[in-house]
């Protein structure tokens, strides 16, 4: 009976998981190719570094924060005109990554901001007083030394993003965690709730485990 | 040449000023090792940081072989730093890198190609003494190998001036003795100009050709270090002086002395002619040396000796005379009672 239900669901399964993996990858992506450089931004606009700009500084701390703020629900239905002028349409997996990557990017900028503030000061005005410019003082200072802290923000970033994609199916986006909710909150049925459970678990766990693999290999310190 | 002008560094807060260098002007000369000594809170470490406009002056100009560093735009101000090498107290290596790596990211700054880098990190890590240690992480090399690494990387694009911020403060006393002997070697060799600031007085008895004493962010006394160690004006730099050269005796000898106890100063040649007997021959005293020492500062003597003179008292004032006559300073630190 019970191994019945399950195998009947398998084709659902299957297609949450990608529904999942597809939403967590593209917005992984963007967060990571928009949140890095505002994460060095953040750091190096910040009094006393070597491009101090307060006026660059307050603004995108105020609009990193002003996103930040937005519980994640409003993001995803508030986007919708965006969401449609981007990829032409406002339901499926893919519109939902565009509000998952919204919200991903401050979320990831701040992780960088924070590991890029680990870095020794001295290190960097070492850098500075050996004239190097700003550019080679990102790329072979502060990227080399904050590289550690920046997989385990990549980690953190990928499991909030399985989490928040549980959500996504308010605009019908799928995804594993919209089955949990579906079957099991809303119909009370408890196995398919329990399974995606388990599944949500131990994709998390995967997650955790390879970033910290990532974390201590990349650690030259 | 490295002329500081009229320099002034201050600190505002939204509350208070704080003033880190006050109006401070000197010239260091090509090819010296100057020291800057001072407690911490000093504005040692300031001045020396505004050399290189790490900290940039509230007023006042640094001007290095001629060019005020403080007119200059970023990129300007980026080449000149390239000529101004400095090495720092917890050496600031980016632990991510290998030793070659942080030597030729210097070489890079100056947009050096691959073969020019490969070639001068090897002659460098060769002169400093680390060759075997190219591709080694910085936390895999002790206090002293950090040190060279940072040497090596200051000495990348042939500096003129080296500046060194407290840089043998985290060594203990052997290493530090031998990245001394390494500053003094690139300094006879390559004739850069280096300028530290310490607040151990041992490093400047070993190696500075001049020092100047700096309290309250004002320079109280400069001069050659044998000057300054055989004459020092100001008590700050007696204090400091004292520190390396202990000529202090226990209170409790002082105390169970009868006769008058003289510190006596001896300076250059005199320090080898035969004063203290001829003058324990001429007078009716008795002289018992109590503590004695004779310090190579620069490679010329400075002997100090502190005796306890019995006998008359008129006798005594007279030999106190005579050697006061002859030699660079006699202090009496007790009389008979």
């Amino acid at each position: 009976m019970l191994l019945d239900s399950l195998m009947n669901l398998i084709p659902e399964l299957n297609k949450a998981f990608l529904e999942t993996l597809y939403m967590v990858a593209i917005s992984l992506s963007v967060a990571i190719i928009a949140g890095l450089p505002l994460g060095i931004l953040l750091f190096v606009t910040d009094r006393g570094l070597f491009l101090e700009n307060t006026t660059v500084k307050s603004i995108l701390g105020f609009v990193v924060n002003m996103i930040r703020s937005i519980p994640f629900v409003i993001l995803l239905v508030g986007l919708l005109p965006l969401t449609k002028l981007i990829t032409g349409t406002t339901i499926g997996p893919t519109a939902a990554s565009v509000s998952l990557s919204v919200a991903a990017i401050p979320f990831f900028a701040r992780i960088v901001e924070t590991s890029l503030r680990e870095i020794d000061k001295g290190v960097i005005e070492a850098a500075v007083a050996v004239g190097a410019t700003p550019w080679m003082i990102i790329k072979d200072v502060l990227l080399p030394e904050a590289r550690p802290g920046i997989v385990h923000g990549i980690t953190i970033t990928t499991i909030s993003l399985v989490v928040y994609s549980a959500m996504a199916g308010i605009v019908g986006g799928g995804g594993i965690g919209d089955l949990a909710i579906r079957f099991g909150y809303y119909r009370y049925d408890d196995t398919v709730m329990i399974t995606t459970i388990v599944i949500l678990i131990c994709l998390v766990q995967i997650i955790q485990f390879a970033g910290d693999r990532i974390a201590r290999l990349v650690d030259k310190r | 040449m490295i002329e500081v002008k009229n320099l002034v560094k201050v600190y505002s807060t939204k509350k208070n000023k704080v003033i880190g260098v006050d109006n401070v002007s000197l010239t260091i000369k090509n090819g010296e090792i100057f020291g800057i000594v001072g407690y911490s809170g000093a504005g040692k470490s300031t001045l020396l940081r505004c050399l290189n406009l790490l900290e940039r002056p509230t007023s006042g100009q640094v001007i290095i072989d001629g060019v005020d560093l403080t007119t200059l735009n970023k990129k300007e101000l980026r080449q000149a730093r390239l000529k101004i090498g400095m090495i720092f107290q917890h050496f600031h290596l980016v632990s991510s890198k290998t030793v070659f790596e942080n030597v030729a990211f210097a070489l890079k700054a100056a947009k050096k190609s691959k073969d020019e880098i490969e070639k001068r990190v090897n002659e460098l890590l060769e002169m400093v003494g680390l060759s075997d240690k190219r591709d080694a992480y910085p936390s895999q090399l002790s206090g002293g190998q950090k040190q060279r690494v940072g040497i090596a990387r200051a000495l990348a694009n042939e500096p003129t001036v080296l500046l060194c911020d407290e840089a043998t403060s985290a060594l203990d006393p052997s290493t530090t003795k031998s990245i001394l002997a390494l500053l003094k070697k690139i300094n006879r060799e390559l004739g850069i100009t280096i300028v530290l600031i310490t607040h151990e007085m041992e490093v400047v008895k070993d190696i500075c050709d001049r020092i100047a004493v700096m309290q309250d962010g004002k320079v109280i006394e400069l001069g050659t270090v044998y000057d300054i160690f055989t004459n020092p004006k100001e008590e700050l730099t007696k204090s400091f002086i004292n520190s390396v050269l202990q000529f202090d005796l226990p209170d409790h000898l002082l105390k169970k002395r009868t006769g008058t106890i003289v510190k006596i100063q001896f300076k250059g040649e005199i320090a080898e002619e035969a004063i203290v007997s001829d003058m324990l021959q001429t007078f009716k005293v008795k002289g018992n040396i109590l503590h004695g020492k004779i310090e190579y500062i620069q490679d010329m003597p400075l002997g100090i000796f502190v005796m306890e003179l019995t006998g008359d008292p008129d006798e005594i004032q007279r030999a106190i005379d005579y050697i006061s006559l002859r030699t660079n300073g006699l202090e009496v630190i007790a009389s008979a009672a």
